[in-house]
Parts: C-alpha cells; sequence; structure tokens
C-alpha cells in the first residue's frame, strides 16, 4: 500500500504550476455541484412558470426581510474565511487566521440555526413538504443548501483544530475552503430566485 | 464526504509504510489500494453483471418468441416480471457494466500506467469507489426479491409511473432501484475525480498535453462529461426518490407537479451519458488500431478537437428523446439541428480510424478484428440515429423497436465489443499471458455474426410498427402474423448462439492463463508506457518511473531501424 509519497520521487511532476491533488480533486467535485444546483433552480423555474399561482395563495410567504440579513451573515463568514486565509499564509500571522476563521465558522453556524428557526416558523404557518410544488420545491432546494452548510461548517472545524495545532497544510486548507465558498457563493441566487423573484 | 476523505488522503500518506511483501489474500485482493487490483474488481464485478444481465434478456426474449411458454431456467414470465427483467436488463447494462467496465476497470489499470506514475492520486478514494459501487449492485440485486419484484418502470424511470406505488406495483423495487443508482453515481463520482486529477497533476516527467494516449484523455473528457451531466439527474433522482416515500409533488401530475421535467433532468445526463460510455471505447479502438496498422494515428489533435466538441455539443440534443413528449414544436426543430450536427463529428472520428488503417501494414490479431467491427457495427448504429433525429421520421418510430435495435448498434459495439477489443489486447499485459489466437477469432465471429442476425430483425420490426414495450405481441393482431412472429424467433435464437459462444471466450482465459505463452513485455510491439514495464506489472507499476520523449504513435517512422519507437526511448 506504499503510495509514491512514501518513496522518494514526488507523485506530481507534470508542472511545478498545477493545483494541489486535493484541490483540484475539490473543484471538480464542486462542478458536479453547481450542476446539481442549476438543476433544482431550473426545475424549479419550469414548475413556476406552468403554475397557475405563485406563491400559491393558501401558503404562507416567505421571511424574505429576515433572511437578507442571514444572506449578509453568511457571505460576511465567506469574507472572514478568506481574511483567515490571508493571515495563514502570513508568517507570524498564525493567531489572528485561529480567530478569524474561528468567526467564520460562528457566522456560518449562526446562519444554519436563524435558517431553521425561520423553517420552524413557516412549518407552523402550512408550508411543508407535502402542501404543494412550492413547499416541495422550498425545503428541497434550501434545505439541500443547508445539509452543504453543515458538511461545509464540520469540515471546517475539523480544520479548525489542525489550524490550533499547527498541523493544517495549505492544501488541505484551500480544499476545505473551496467547498465553504460554494456554500456561500451559491447561496445568493438561491436567495434571489426562491425568495425575491 | 469527498473533502474529508481527500484530507486523510493526504495527512496520512505521508506516514506510510511499505508493506507489502507479506500481504494477505485479504489485503492484497479485497481491500487493496493498488489501481490494478482495483481495475481488476470492477473488471470481474462487470462481467458479473453482464452475465446477469445477459440472462435477464435471455428470458425476456423468449417469452417474446414463444408468448406465455414455460421459459427454460426460468419459468412462465408474467407481464410484471416481463417488466422487470426489461427494465434491470437496460439499467444493469449501462451503469452496470458499461460504466464500470470501460470507464472503471481500464481507466484504474490504464491511466497511472500509461501516464507513467505508480499509483492513483487517492488510491484510498479509489477503493472507497469500487466498495461504493460493489454496493450498489448488491442493493440491485436485492431489489430483484423483495416483495412486489424488481423496479418495472424501464430505465428511463418516467414518472408518474416510476413515482407511484399504485401504478408500478413495485414500492420496494423502485426505491431500492434508484437507491442503487445513486450509490453508483457517488461511486463514479469519486472514480472520476481521481482519473481527472491523475491525469493531469501525475503524469511523467516530459509527458506534455499531446503525448498523452488517446485512451486515457478519451477516459478523462468521459469523466469531465459525467461530473458535469449527472448533477442534474442526482437533483432529480433525490426528487423522485422523495415522490415515492415522502409524497412531496414534484413529478406528479394529481399534485401539480410535472412529470415532463423528469424528462429533461434524466435526458439531460441522458445523452451525455451515451458519450461518456463511447468516449472510453473510441480511445480502447484509437490504441489498437495504430498498433496493428503500424502506422500514426491519423489526425491525433483533431480527434482530441472533435471530441471536446462532441462533448459540448452532447450537452444541447437531450430533447430528441422527447419528440412527442408534448415539447414546444419550436424547440423540437432546434433540438433536431443539434442532433444531426452532433453526427457530424462521430462521422468525422470514424473517418480518422479508417485513414489511420490506409496504407497500413495491418495484421489481423484478435484485437485488431474487434476494434474494426467496433467501426463498422458503430457506423451503423450512428447512421441509424441520424433518422431518429430527424423529429419528422422520429415521429413514427419513437418509441418502436427501431429504437431499440439503432441503440443497441451503438451500446453493443461500445460495451461488449470494446470491452473484448481491450480485453485482447491488455490481457497479456495484465496477466502475463497470451490469448489463444485460433480461440479469439472463433469466439469474435460466433459473436459479431449473431449479434447482427438479432438486431437487423428488429429494425425490420420496429418499422413495421413494433412498439417496443409490448410483452406479449399476439394480442395484437396486426403484429401477430407469422411473418413478424419468425423474425422474433430469428432474433431470439441468434441471441442463444450468441450468449452461448461467450463460453468460448472464459474457457479461452482459463486455459491461457493456465498454459498460455509467456507474453513479455511488449508484445505487440506498441509505444506506450505500459508496455514498457513488467507483464503483470509489479507492485508501484514500474522500477523506475519513466521519462516520456515523444508522442504515443510513432510507428514506422523513416529512418528507424524498429518499426515502432517507445515514448520513454530517447533514440
Ligand atoms: C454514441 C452512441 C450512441 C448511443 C450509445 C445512443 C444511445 C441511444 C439510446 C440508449 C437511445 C434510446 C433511449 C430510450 O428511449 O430508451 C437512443 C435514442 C436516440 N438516439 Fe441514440 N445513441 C447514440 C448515437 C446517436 C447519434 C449519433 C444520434 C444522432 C445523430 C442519435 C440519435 C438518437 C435519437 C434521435 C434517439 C431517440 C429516438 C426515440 O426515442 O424516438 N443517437 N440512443
Ligand atoms: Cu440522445
Amino acid at each position: 500500500m506504499g503510495t509514491a509519497e512514501a518513496k522518494t520521487l514526488p507523485r506530481s511532476r507534470s508542472s511545478d504550476k498545477s493545483l494541489p491533488n486535493g484541490l483540484l480533486g475539490m473543484l471538480i467535485f464542486i462542478l458536479t455541484e453547481i450542476m446539481v444546483f442549476a438543476a433544482l433552480i431550473s426545475a424549479y423555474l419550469v414548475a413556476r412558470s406552468s403554475a397557475e399561482e405563485w406563491p400559491p395563495i393558501d401558503q404562507p410567504r416567505l421571511p424574505v426581510v429576515a433572511t437578507a440579513f442571514n444572506t449578509i451573515i453568511l457571505l460576511s463568514s465567506g469574507v472572514f474565511t478568506y481574511m483567515a486565509n490571508r493571515a495563514f499564509f502570513i508568517p507570524k500571522q498564525e493567531a489572528k487566521a485561529c480567530q478569524l476563521f474561528l468567526i467564520a465558522i460562528l457566522l456560518g453556524s449562526f446562519f444554519v440555526l436563524f435558517q431553521g428557526y425561520e423553517w420552524i416558523g413557516l412549518i407552523h404557518y402550512g408550508l411543508t413538504m407535502t402542501s404543494s410544488p412550492y413547499g416541495s420545491f422550498f425545503y428541497l432546494i434550501i434545505g439541500g443548501h443547508a445539509l452543504h452548510a453543515i458538511v461545509a461548517i464540520s469540515i471546517m472545524v475539523l480544520a479548525y483544530r489542525k489550524m490550533k495545532q499547527a498541523v493544517l497544510t495549505p492544501s488541505e486548507f484551500w480544499t476545505g475552503q473551496a467547498f465553504w465558498y460554494l456554500v456561500v457563493g451559491v447561496w445568493p441566487i438561491l436567495y434571489y430566485f426562491v425568495y425575491l423573484s | 464526504m469527498a473533502d474529508t476523505a481527500t484530507k486523510t488522503e493526504e495527512a496520512h500518506s505521508d506516514h506510510h509504510d511499505d508493506h507489502h511483501h507479506d500481504q494477505s489474500f485479504w489485503s492484497k485482493y479485497v481491500f487493496s489500494t493498488d489501481h490494478k487490483v482495483i481495475g481488476m474488481q470492477y473488471m470481474l464485478t462487470g462481467v458479473a453483471m453482464a452475465l446477469i444481465g445477459g440472462f435477464m434478456s435471455y428470458v425476456f426474449r423468449m417469452q417474446l418468441a414463444f408468448p406465455d411458454e414455460s421459459v427454460p431456467f426460468f419459468g412462465r414470465v408474467s407481464s410484471l416480471e416481463y417488466n422487470a427483467l426489461v427494465t434491470n436488463h437496460g439499467t444493469i447494462m449501462i451503469f452496470w457494466v458499461a460504466m464500470p467496465i470501460l470507464i472503471a476497470a481500464f481507466g484504474n489499470f490504464l491511466i497511472p500506467l500509461m501516464c507513467g506514475c505508480d499509483d492513483m492520486v487517492f488510491p484510498r478514494i479509489n477503493r472507497l469507489s469500487y466498495q461504493v459501487f460493489l454496493l450498489s449492485a448488491v442493493v440491485l440485486v436485492i431489489s430483484f426479491f423483495v416483495p412486489g419484484g424488481g423496479f418495472g418502470g424501464a430505465w428511463t424511470a418516467y414518472p408518474p409511473l416510476s413515482a407511484n406505488a399504485e401504478y408500478s406495483l413495485t414500492p420496494m423495487g423502485s426505491t431500492l432501484w434508484i437507491l442503487a443508482v445513486a450509490l453508483e453515481f457517488v461511486a463514479f463520482l469519486m472514480g472520476g475525480i481521481n482519473f481527472i486529477t491523475t491525469a493531469m497533476n501525475a503524469r511523467a516527467k516530459g509527458m506534455r498535453m499531446f503525448d498523452i494516449p488517446l485512451v486515457v484523455w478519451m477516459i478523462v473528457i468521459a469523466s469531465i462529461l459525467f461530473m458535469i451531466s449527472v448533477g442534474p439527474l442526482i437533483a432529480g433522482a433525490i426528487m423522485l426518490l422523495l415522490d415515492q416515500l415522502v409524497g412531496t409533488a414534484f413529478f406528479n401530475p394529481f399534485r401539480g407537479g410535472d412529470p415532463i421535467l423528469w424528462q429533461h433532468l434524466f435526458w439531460f445526463f441522458g445523452h451525455p451519458e451515451v458519450y461518456v460510455v463511447l468516449l472510453p471505447a473510441l480511445g480502447i479502438v484509437g490504441e489498437i488500431i495504430p498498433t496493428f496498422a503500424r502506422k500514426k494515428f491519423f489526425g491525433y489533435k483533431l480527434a482530441l478537437y472533435t471530441v471536446f466538441a462532441t462533448g459540448i455539443l452532447s450537452f444541447v440534443v437531450w430533447a430528441h428523446h422527447q419528440f412527442i413528449a408534448g415539447v414546444d414544436p419550436r424547440m423540437v426543430h432546434l433540438f433536431t439541428v443539434t442532433t444531426l450536427l452532433i453526427s457530424i463529428p462521430i462521422a468525422e472520428l470514424c473517418f480518422l480510424y479508417i485513414a489511420t488503417l490506409y496504407g497500413g501494414s495491418i495484421s489481423f490479431k484478435t484485437p485488431m478484428l474487434w476494434a474494426l467491427a467496433f467501426v463498422v457495427e458503430f457506423l451503423i448504429g450512428g447512421v441509424t440515429g441520424i433518422h431518429l433525429g430527424a423529429s419528422g421520421a422520429d415521429i413514427y418510430m419513437h418509441d418502436t423497436y427501431f429504437v431499440v435495435a439503432h441503440f443497441h448498434y451503438t451500446f453493443f459495439p461500445i460495451a461488449i465489443i470494446g470491452f473484448y477489443a481491450g480485453i485482447t489486447f491488455w490481457f497479456p499485459k495484465w496477466t502475463g499471458c497470451m490469448l489463444n489466437e485460433f480461440w479469439g477469432k472463433v469466439h469474435f465471429w460466433l459473436t459479431i455474426i449473431p449479434f447482427n442476425c438479432i438486431f437487423i430483425p428488429l429494425f425490420i420490426l420496429g418499422m413495421g410498427g413494433q412498439h417496443r414495450r409490448i410483452y406479449n405481441h399476439q394480442h395484437f393482431s396486426e403484429l401477430a402474423t407469422p411473418e413478424y412472429q419468425n423474425l422474433r424467433i430469428f432474433a431470439t435464437v441468434s441471441l442463444i448462439v450468441m450468449l452461448l459462444a461467450q463460453v468460448i471466450f472464459f474457457v479461452n482465459i482459463i486455459l491461457s492463463l493456465r498454459k498460455g505463452k509467456k507474453a513479455g513485455k511488449n508484445p505487440w510491439k506498441a509505444n506506450t508506457l505500459e508496455w514498457t514495464t513488467e507483464s503483470p506489472p509489479g507492485h508501484g507499476n514500474f522500477k523506475e518511473l519513466p521519462e516520456v520523449y515523444r508522442g504515443p504513435y510513432e510507428y514506422s517512422v523513416p529512418g528507424r531501424k524498429e518499426d515502432y519507437w517507445p515514448q520513454d526511448q530517447k533514440e
């Protein structure tokens, strides 16, 4: 089971400029994820365009303003992640990188919890997965995003622990961040289509 | 999930010790991370599934030829069983035979060897990929035996039939079916990430982009196509699963859902998917033809650009499967045009192969026979696709046996001929023994001739108006004529001959392993890197990692003593 790293020859030899393996693999995975969300959104648009009234009259309206606030929280989490990344690559800034990264994680977790809180209200007002296509799509798309957020936050927590012990490699950090940027990056698009338009 | 696995991969690999000297059977063949072993596992699982799928086709073809009579080794076929057999035959052959053999088995075996590295970039993700794949196969097989039987809503799983147990009558079978397909996709996502990353990041020193052998390119491009196209189907599969289990309203018209939506999601994946399996087969043939024609591949770069273009185009043809599903007529015109356009690059590729043959010194070894048969038979499939792509004609031919014959003239060359071409070509490398040529050729002819005898009658039946989802044609007086029934019987008998002929192949393998000639490093005098190492390659593939000086197809170069010029030879 000896992998190349165990031997003297380096595995990646094509070009020094090529992306680290982990990051390249993650980017390919993200490509698939983007297509999943693109499909969900286009399916949603198809369903909406063929519906007589959207949202259906008997279904509750979505909390647009509260979610706008939550959107800002999520976006700022992305910014803090980026700042943590900047600090991580400057020597002697490790402590600062840790702090910034922790803030990013906390903001991300707040986003998920606040979403959950909003859902409780919506379910209470009668918007469920089976109440209408509207409800089905809402929980599918927003819930799918929330699941991604939870996975990404777990990854970030693992990365944070490694960072504190100073064993986090740059390639690992990039790989984990890339997934979080996906979660942060698709959210405004989902918000626009599902809540606003 | 892939992400955390990536991390462990990297974190662990640096304190890895070499303990491959005294490995037990389990760690060597079952839990190995070696790409050759994983490739072999994929291959054997794929072949086992092919036997199951082949048996299914035997049963339902018997029902069509001899309606309502008891089928030997099965018994009487009920209409529900018939549907389940046809559905799972298609599903198995595409997702559990073509994909694992062409992409996963050959990809695993060939990419590290041809790129000149010692293993995949993420060996443990690779192993996990196979394990998930095996699990998916097990789930699928279990789904045949649950109460209600296996899913019978066709491999395309159109709702509302697939979304409601009241219609499909297979409450557990359909759920397990989707679950199995979803697991299979997870496995191939992990595999595809590995293939692309390895080919991009771990090539031998000196191997530039255009020194990569065609088959590696093809598998990489196919993986990229798969990665892009599978997203929508994953989304659709989740929605279908929720419709079945939770009662959501995505596709169910009675709840306000839209069944056509599923067709779009499915075919947005489904059409690129046919190129996902086509490209590796084209790549395999592309390695064999120059080797046995002793000629440089004609238009290597052109072939690559063509395939890129085809890949892009393949995302905008999907609605040709829905011409009569009630889509907007203006859209139908658009998709007719793109469909006819996509036949141009496919034809061009065939011409490139023929041009490679032109003026070569051709030797008709078994792999070469398979490769040539691929071009010939696939051409028939491609040409009939043009008829179907013209919406005016397709209105009459949609969902008839003409379509069935069309896609078998594409899939059979891809999955079966491509597999045999590849396995006869690389068998010496994989095992160290040569296959017997005589029995290889007997097997070839006894496969190719019956294959044509099965499907040419189906073209005729399809033009005669035989719908593809009828389980007993005696119920329809205009289809129950003796002429038509004779054609059905002829096709079924040909199928049985073809299935039996496969025994020759397995016997040939066993005998050749026992007492076949030793292959040596490079029995075909080929150029690519896998032929520069031992047969079979040891752990780590190369004694010393190779360096590359030229492209893969330098055959019969003027002024050289030898008519081949391996990629790793300086002079
Ligand atoms: C790459 C090789 C190809 C493969 C593996 C392939 C496979 C298939 C399959 C599986 C179907 C039937 C789906 C179903 O309804 O169950 C199909 C239908 C069709 N194919 Fe192909 N095909 C290939 C090439 C082509 C080409 C080159 C064209 C056109 C130029 C084409 C045009 C069509 C059309 C229009 C249909 C729809 C027919 C109908 O349902 O009425 N195909 N093909
Ligand atoms: Cu198609």
